[in-house]
Order: C-alpha cells, then structure tokens, then sequence
C-alpha cells in the first residue's frame, strides 16, 4: 500500500508495514522534549502517577531546554528553572541544558537542531506546540501536553491518530525579496487556522528544497499555525550535511510514494508571490505588504523559533545596513549560537551585530522573551497600545503582553524595513 | 463519571487560542500547590477581548472581579476552540474556574488531547451552531448517555457528536486512569 513520508514513520514508530491515515497507534517516542514552562508540571504528574522512585524510560531520550522565561526576576518562573535542575539531577538526565551555565542554549526548536536532536525518520513530542518545526528533517515532530508527557516519561509511547496529509508544492526559484515567512503565512491566508487540523502538512518543490535548513524551518514550524499535527520535508543533501555535521546517530530517510493518498494538493509558482503580512488578530489575515504598507508601527521585533535563526538575521542586516531605525527594534536571537554567529557572520565588511548597533537596535539575551509576552519584566514586552511587527508566529490578542497592542507578523526582511521607516514597508523598497 | 451535567452557559465565537484561554504570564504557577492553582481559576479565559466575552452581549466576565471560580459550567463555543500553544494549562484552568463541559463546533487538535488525556473538561462537539441557540446565563442540560444538549431556558435540544474512540478516556478521568484499567503502565511502588 501507498504511503506518505508521515506514514512511513509512523509505521516505523509503531512497529508496523503501513499505518492509514485516521487510524490511532501508539508509537515508541525516540525524543521527548521539554522546557521550563511545561517540564515542572510534566515532572509533576510523572512522580504522582509512576510514584515515588520511578525512573524515567530512557533518560538518554528525554531532552530538557529551559527558554521560556529565562531572563526575569519573576520568583515563580525561577522556582520552575529550579523545578528543572531537580529533576535532571534526580534522573540523571544526560541532555539538560541548565540556565546560567555554558550548557544554556536558547530557544528549544533551534537547539534541538543544533545539538544533533533532529534525526530523520524519528518520532519526536515536545511539550510546546512548535515541536513540529522539526519535521524540516524528515521527521515527524508534534507538540503535546503536560499528562501525556508525563505518559511518555514513563512509558516510552503515546497514542496517536495517524494524520491525511496535505500537500504543499512551491516551485520556480526564490526571488531575493522573499522568506519562507511570506511561504506559510500564504497558506495560512489561504486554509486558515483551522484549515489543517489533526493533519500533516507536506511541503515540497524546487523552491523549498533550495532553502537553507533554518528556512525550512520556519515553514515546518508555523504548521501547527493552521491546526497542523505536524509539518514535514523530505531529507535531501542539505538535511544531510546538516545532520551529519551534528550528530553520528544513524538514521533512516522516507519519502512519499508516488501514489500515496492526500487529503488536499496545493501548487504555487514563488515567482507570483509577494511579501506578506499577518494582520492582527490571527496569523491567518492575510495581506500583501503592499496594500497595508504606510500603517505606522511603533515596535520592529525579530526572534523567537520562527524568525530567530541566524538566516532571519542575516536578511535583516542586509536592510539595516548603513541605515537608522525611526522606532524601537529589537534583536532576540534564538540560541546561544545564533547570537555567537552575530558576531562571526560578516556583510559588507561588518558583522551582524555591529549593524544591528550602528542602526539603533536592541540586541537582547537568547530566550522566548516576548513572543509570548511573559513576566511583566521580559524584554520587548508589548505595553499599551503598541503595533508591533514582528517575526514571530502568533498574533493573538495579547499574545505578546499588551491585550491591548496589535501585532503583525512578517518576514525578517519587512520587520527590518517597517524598522527603518516606521511604517509597514515591502522590503523590496530596500533591496 | 456524571450522567448529567447540567449549569449556566458561557458563549464565545470561534478561534479562541490558549492565550485567551490563561495568558502566558500566568503560566508561572504551580499546578499542584493549592493556593497557586486558585489563581487558574481567577485568570481562566481572561484574555479574551471584553467585547467578545460572554456572547452575545458580550462584556461578561467568565469570572467575576476578586473571585476564583466562575459561575458558568458549559463553555459553548463555535470553530477551533483551543487552537495555539500546548500549555496544559489551558483546560486546567476552566477546570479549576468550574467549567465541566466544552461544546464546540471543533477543536484544535492538543487543546482536545489535553482535555482528554488530563481528564479536565469533557470536549464535546457537534455540528450545531449553538453559539446562535444559546445565551450566556441560558441554564443548559448535558445527557451523556444520550450525547444531548438541552437548552432549559428556551426548552430546545440540540444533539452532540459521540465521544467516540475517546470516550473510554473520558469515562475513566484521564490517560493514566485509563492505561491503569487496561493494564498499559506500571508504577514503581505498587
């Protein structure tokens, strides 16, 4: 029987030859990731209902990435870093990554494709809805809650509805004004927030396997913005050099059959596409920069998982270059290493860091900081009436601090042009 | 697990995220220390913009200034209900507010998950677009058995989807009771 790549794991994960589409399965869990909004109440549960004494199932499996509220004198969210450290320690957890020591690492979803985690062909569950974002390396990843991580603690499985898939096919060549940002934001325009529901969304074409891996990751990452399962690209060269580079885990690579069932096919021509904007409230209002360009802004955000990789950066410096923003910009980098590779990374003679400086920017510490708003001290909350544009993935009301504040979400190259001007601006003004 | 569940109605529209549901600000307590978890039920569904609060008036609070549990016991909601983040949070803090039942039009997929696996609020859904029938404070009769919604203030019944595969799930008040009953998981010290 014909299958997706989504299946083919799954079958792999649940000891099978082929798993259909609708069917529930449980699946042995190669990764289990966790950070410190969720880890504490998941560690919670694990003790009360494995008891007292109980071990984890695989502590070489269990991946531990505080992020969230990293940088803030908030006396609870420090309690839940020391909720962490306790149970690392008291499990021998191998893989965490403790906040105020060199193994801090950042934002969970970038990490984990630095450090080696992403391994074609496994099954990966993170108790943050954006674990999908690792499905850019052939693998299937779903964000979860807290009782059924604790399940996986334990037990090492979860049950899981096979998803239909819907298949995303991006052809002809990138123009240099576009991001994978303005990608997914079209789809979500164009099948809402809902419009992928209990589902895996499959990208695929000459334009998505041009991308650099932290491109693909945006797409993968934003399909849970459409009520995604997951979000999966195919490994090609580049996922393999990537992953090799990593990590010398041995890994297994599917791909689609050719007759394999979808639940819906969805063709563009990137050559036909423009840079687009999520207007507020729901990353599904859709716009073209142009037909809303001119609204005044009062905030640039770049960050988070979705526009925090050093790519984002990378596009946004081109724009700064040499120029000075008219309001309040602010640099998150994702991890660790991305903000290291500010300072390694060069264009036109300087580094990324010193054009973010020389344009006014605020280059903040690598954590979650205000994606998701957060303590009332987290940097670049939104306060008041705040229009922000950023490169974040959800523009909820009050998702990033003020309930009162609108965001709209966009490419790192028009938060970087909006910065400039003050207003939404098509990035094609600067290049 | 009850036959009936039976309470006041709090109506919303569609799409309400998990950012709406306990703002990620609150994300900080304690789930288990009792004090700390009241503050859930304080904080339940109050970033939802005022307007579009306890429909379709609107301008109702879920939960009243200065209390920590709400006076409504059936969310009735249209599209998506739960869409956004994983926070577990999410369904714990209707739960701990009071709420017994969600009756939506859909769900998105790990707000469901957590209602179920966690045993908080039972995700009912159906293909009415009860969200027209019903009014906040309208007096609302859930038969479980008869997968039944009856409006007690305008005397009308509407029905609701099966609970289906989950129903197991939901019967036995969550994944670990049910993994328990059907032999699934062992504990250390039993």
């Amino acid at each position: 029987m014909a299958q997706t790549i989504t299946q083919k794991i799954l079958s792999r994960a649940a000891n099978r030859k082929f798993v259909d589409a609708g069917e529930n399965v449980w699946l042995n869990v190669d990764v289990l990731l966790t950070h410190d909004v969720c880890g504490p109440p998941t560690f919670d549960i694990f003790n009360h209902e494995f008891g007292a004494g109980a071990k984890v199932w695989d502590p070489e499996k269990v991946v531990v990435l505080p992020d969230h509220y990293i940088f803030t004198s908030n006396e609870h969210a420090r309690r839940n870093i020391d909720l962490l450290r306790k149970f690392a320690a008291e499990q021998h957890l191998p893989n965490y990554y403790d906040v105020g020591t060199e193994r801090y690492k950042g934002v969970c979803h970038v990490a984990l494709a630095e450090e080696g985690f992403n391994v074609p062909g496994t099954v990966l569950f993170g108790t943050d809805s954006h674990t999908c974002t690792s499905g850019a390396f052939g693998m299937f990843g779903s964000g979860i809650g807290n009782t059924d991580a604790a399940f996986i603690l334990g037990t090492g499985k979860l049950w899981e509805k096979v998803p239909e898939s819907m298949k995303f096919t991006f052809d002809g060549v990138m123009p240099e004004y576009l991001m994978a940002k303005d990608l997914i934001l079209q789809i979500l325009g164009d099948i809402g927030t809902d419009g992928a529901t209990y589902r895996a969304l499959e990208f695929d074409g000459e334009a998505i396997h041009s991308l650099p891996m932290e491109e693909r990751m945006t797409l993968t990452n934003m399909a849970i913005e459409a009520g995604g399962m997951s979000g999966i690209i195919a490994v090609d060269e580049v996922t393999e050099a990537f992953v090799k580079a990593r990590t010398s885990k041995p890994y297994e690579i599917f791909h689609s059959d050719p007759d394999a069932r979808y639940h819906s096919v969805h063709r563009y021509d990137v050559s036909k596409l423009e840079p687009v904007v999520a207007k507020p409230h729901s990353p599904d209002n859709l716009a073209t920069v142009r037909s809303v360009e001119g609204t005044p802004i009062t905030k640039s955000y770049i960050g988070s998982c979705t526009g925090g990789k050093l790519t984002d950066f990378r596009m946004a410096a081109k724009i700064l270059y040499g120029q000075k923003v008219a309001i309040t910009t602010n640099i998150v980098p994702a991890t660790v290493q991305v903000a290291a590779g500010l300072d390694s990374e060069t264009h036109e003679g300087k580094t990324l860091r010193e054009i973010f400086v020389e344009s006014g920017c605020n280059i903040a510490l690598p954590s979650c900081a205000a994606c998701l708003g957060g303590p009332s001290d987290t940097f670049g909350r939104s306060v008041d009436r705040d229009v922000v544009v950023s490169t974040t993935n959800r523009n909820f009301p009050g998702r990033m601090g003020s309930k009162q504040a609108e965001v709209y979400l966009a490419s790192p190259l028009t938060a970087a042009a909006s910065a400039i001007t003050g207003k939404l601006t098509d990035p094609r003004d600067f290049l | 697990m009850e036959s009936i569940i039976q309470g006041k109605a709090f109506v919303l529209g569609k799409n309400i995220d998990t950012d709406q549901i306990i703002p990620a600000e609150h994300l900080v307590y304690s789930l288990s220390d009792p004090e700390e978890v009241k503050l859930y039920g304080k904080y339940a569904l109050s970033g939802v913009p005022p307007a579009q609060a306890g429909l379709p008036e609107g301008n109702i609070p879920f939960v009243s200034e200065g209390s920590f549990k709400s006076d409504y016991s059936v969310i009735i909601a249209a599209e998506n209900f739960g869409c956004g983040s994983s926070r577990e949070h999410a369904p714990f803090a209707l739960q701990v507010a009071g709420a017994k039942a969600i009756v939506a039009e859909s769900y998105a997929r790990i707000f469901y998950r957590n209602c179920v696996d966690g045993g908080f609020v039972i995700p009912y859904e159906t293909a009415e677009h009860l969200t027209e029938f019903v009014k906040t404070g309208d007096e609302v009769k859930i038969d479980i058995a008869a997968n039944t919604l009856e409006n007690l203030t305008t005397g009308n019944t509407y029905s609701l989807n099966p609970l289906g595969d989950v129903f197991d799930i939901v019967e036995a008040g969550g994944i670990f009771a049910y993994a328990r009953k059907e032999n699934l998981m062992e504990r250390t010290d039993s």
